[in-house]
């Protein structure tokens, strides 16, 4: 079968494969340098760095205050992942559920600021939350980090409470059970998996946006990847390798979530799941 | 007062059942404190900031605009955005179909897929500190040209810096969307072609494209809208103050430099027009091309 493929399909199928591979070999060298960067003593003119250390992590540490910024980080990825599943999975099981009259128009509501980059609305976002004084602290910080994330929750959990048989939760009514013990007894319990991967692709994308953080943020309120942004920035007062061993300890943050995430969700899901709804 | 009461539900339900009848009743409320939610802190801030665009510090209610399209420093960065995000689609999303026709049919299609999710995961910062350092003058890339014998190339703190950062961030997203659209087609009508002697190429064309071409519109629109508002690379990894000052940078310095929301909010509705200008463009453009064949597909 193979051999009967003309020269030219095969020419092809050899072009897209090193592209692929051309692709994937940069994405991990350019993660690569970081890491090894992170780790080497001086590194110039040279395939790797004349020695190896750990001490631009504890310099790291200090430098940026790196325990203060990682509390204010898990403070407030953990408020984003609990407000948004309490906002979200509600409102999904309506949508679910329900057929009223608007309901196409609210999905679009919740389709929009996922569509819509947050660079777009971030600054009158941002302008409207000083202004209610709930800029530059981390209550703003979370406000506007819930604006995407409740949406997706909703738009996610849709088509998993759709799987589950109604008939279940009549059963449960008949049996007297009012809409909050259906929901703690009955329905959370059941949609435990899709809760799961929900909030931990929220948290996952929390910890990595940046703009809304950004623009929200006040000195005390800044998450791991503004301070990253804000070092990266002002290379050459801090060393390189300070920088790159924060840099990894963001990373790590983020990609021990993704591992978590990836067992419970397949990678196309991630920009898909909720795609699907736009079409 | 009892007759009324007892004739009225022959002629109209109670308020209650009527609801329920349009299925509006417990359940259905527990949608809106979402919808709530994002009418305050997304819908009010749009209008809000479309408002207070008008409202400028001084001058008639266009003077921001009027500025924004008087002062070359100010509108050539819509310019510059579009240089950098229309080659970056076209790039991330005409690449992502080739590769995802000979992906989709790959035993280890998950080991790819989670390799591509890494870069997404990671953010822009990241993946600008990372690219620093591998394209920089003594990074790995223009080593690598060295052997080769190509010789030094900069390829950061310019155009081709934020480029590359546009098309290692977004590439994994654009491809993973065809992917997942591509596999959404039901394979036996590629077969039924085969079958009847369509070739690879005529099989693309004929069958694949046409079906394909709702979920590239919407691909590309995603892809554009995300390209058009980079802003950490553009700093980082561009010349934010040359040819990468895009207009998020013009949007961020109205407000945090100069602390003026009411330009701040003309530059971020500038750039919201573009964005929705581009994606009415394209979702013309395919109703224009595959008029009637649009449909299927995902079934």
């Amino acid at each position: 079968m193979q051999d009967d493929k003309p020269a030219g399909e095969r020419l092809w199928a050899t072009v897209v494969w090193a592209l692929v591979i051309f692709f994937v070999v940069n994405v991990i060298a350019t993660i690569a340098a970081v890491g090894v960067d992170s780790f080497g003593t001086r590194w110039f003119n040279s395939w790797l760095p004349a020695g190896f250390t750990t001490r631009w992590y504890k310099a790291a540490w200090e430098e940026f205050q790196l325990h203060d910024v990682l509390i204010v980080t898990f403070e407030v990825v953990g408020a984003v992942v609990l407000l948004s599943g309490l906002l979200g999975v509600p409102a999904a099981y309506a949508l679910a559920r329900r057929n009223f009259p608007g309901k196409q128009l609210m999905i679009l509501l919740f389709l929009l600021p996922m569509m819509i980059p947050p660079i777009t609305f971030g600054i009158p976002l941002a302008t409207v939350l000083y202004q209610a004084h709930l800029g530059g602290n981390m209550s703003g910080v979370i406000l506007a980090n819930l604006v995407p994330t409740v949406p997706f929750v909703v738009l996610v959990m849709i088509p998993f409470i759709e799987q589950i048989d109604p008939r279940i939760e009549a059963a449960a009514r008949v049996f007297g059970a009012g809409t909050g013990r259906l929901f703690v007894h009955v329905l959370v319990p059941m949609l435990t998996p899709g809760i799961l991967a929900a909030l931990l692709l929220v948290l996952v994308r929390t910890i990595a946006m940046f703009e809304l953080t950004f623009f929200t943020a006040g000195p005390d309120s800044q998450t791991l990847v503004v301070t990253l942004y804000y070092a990266v920035g002002a290379a050459g007062v801090r060393s390189n390798q300070s920088i790159d061993a924060m840099a990894v300890i963001y990373m790590l943050t983020t990609l021990v979530w993704l591992l978590i995430a990836l067992r419970f969700v397949d990678p196309t899901q991630i920009v898909t799941r909720v795609k699907k709804e736009a079409v | 007062m009892s007759e009324a009461a007892l004739s009225k539900p022959t002629e109209r339900p109670p308020l209650r059942v009527r609801l329920a009848l349009r299925d509006i009743d417990g359940v259905t409320l527990l949608v809106v404190p979402a919808v709530v939610f994002v009418l305050l802190l997304f819908i009010y801030p749009f209008a809000y900031g479309l408002v207070l665009s008008f409202l400028p510090k001084k001058g008639g209610w266009l003077a921001n605009y009027a500025k924004f399209f008087s002062d070359p420093f100010l509108y050539d960065t819509i310019w510059s955005t579009f240089r950098l995000a229309i080659p970056a689609t076209l790039i991330n999303v005409l690449v992502s179909v080739p590769i995802a026709l000979r992906v989709r049919h790959m035993r280890h299609r998950r080991v790819l897929t989670t390799l591509l999710v890494v870069p997404i995961t990671l953010g822009t910062v990241l993946i600008a500190q990372g690219l620093l350092i591998y394209l920089g003058p003594q990074g790995w890339f223009n080593r690598v040209l060295a052997v080769v014998g190509i010789g030094h190339v900069r390829l950061v703190h310019n155009y081709t810096g934020v480029m590359l950062s546009l098309i290692m961030s977004g590439f994994p997203f654009t491809f993973l969307l065809t992917l997942s659209y591509l596999t959404g087609i039901d394979p036996s009508l590629e077969q039924a072609a085969a079958t009847l002697g369509a070739k690879a190429r005529a099989r693309f064309v004929h069958i694949l494209l046409p079906l394909l071409a709702q979920g590239l519109a919407i691909n590309m629109c995603l892809s554009f809208v995300q390209t058009f508002s980079v802003f950490p690379s553009a700093v980082l990894l561009g010349a934010p103050a040359g040819e990468t000052r895009v207009i998020s940078i013009a949007a961020y310095q109205a407000a945090y430099e100069q602390y003026d929301y009411s330009m701040a909010s003309a530059v971020a509705m500038i750039m919201g027009f573009c964005q929705l200008g581009v994606v009415i463009l394209i979702l013309a453009g395919r109703n224009f091309l595959y008029r009637g064949s649009a449909a299927g597909g995902k079934g």
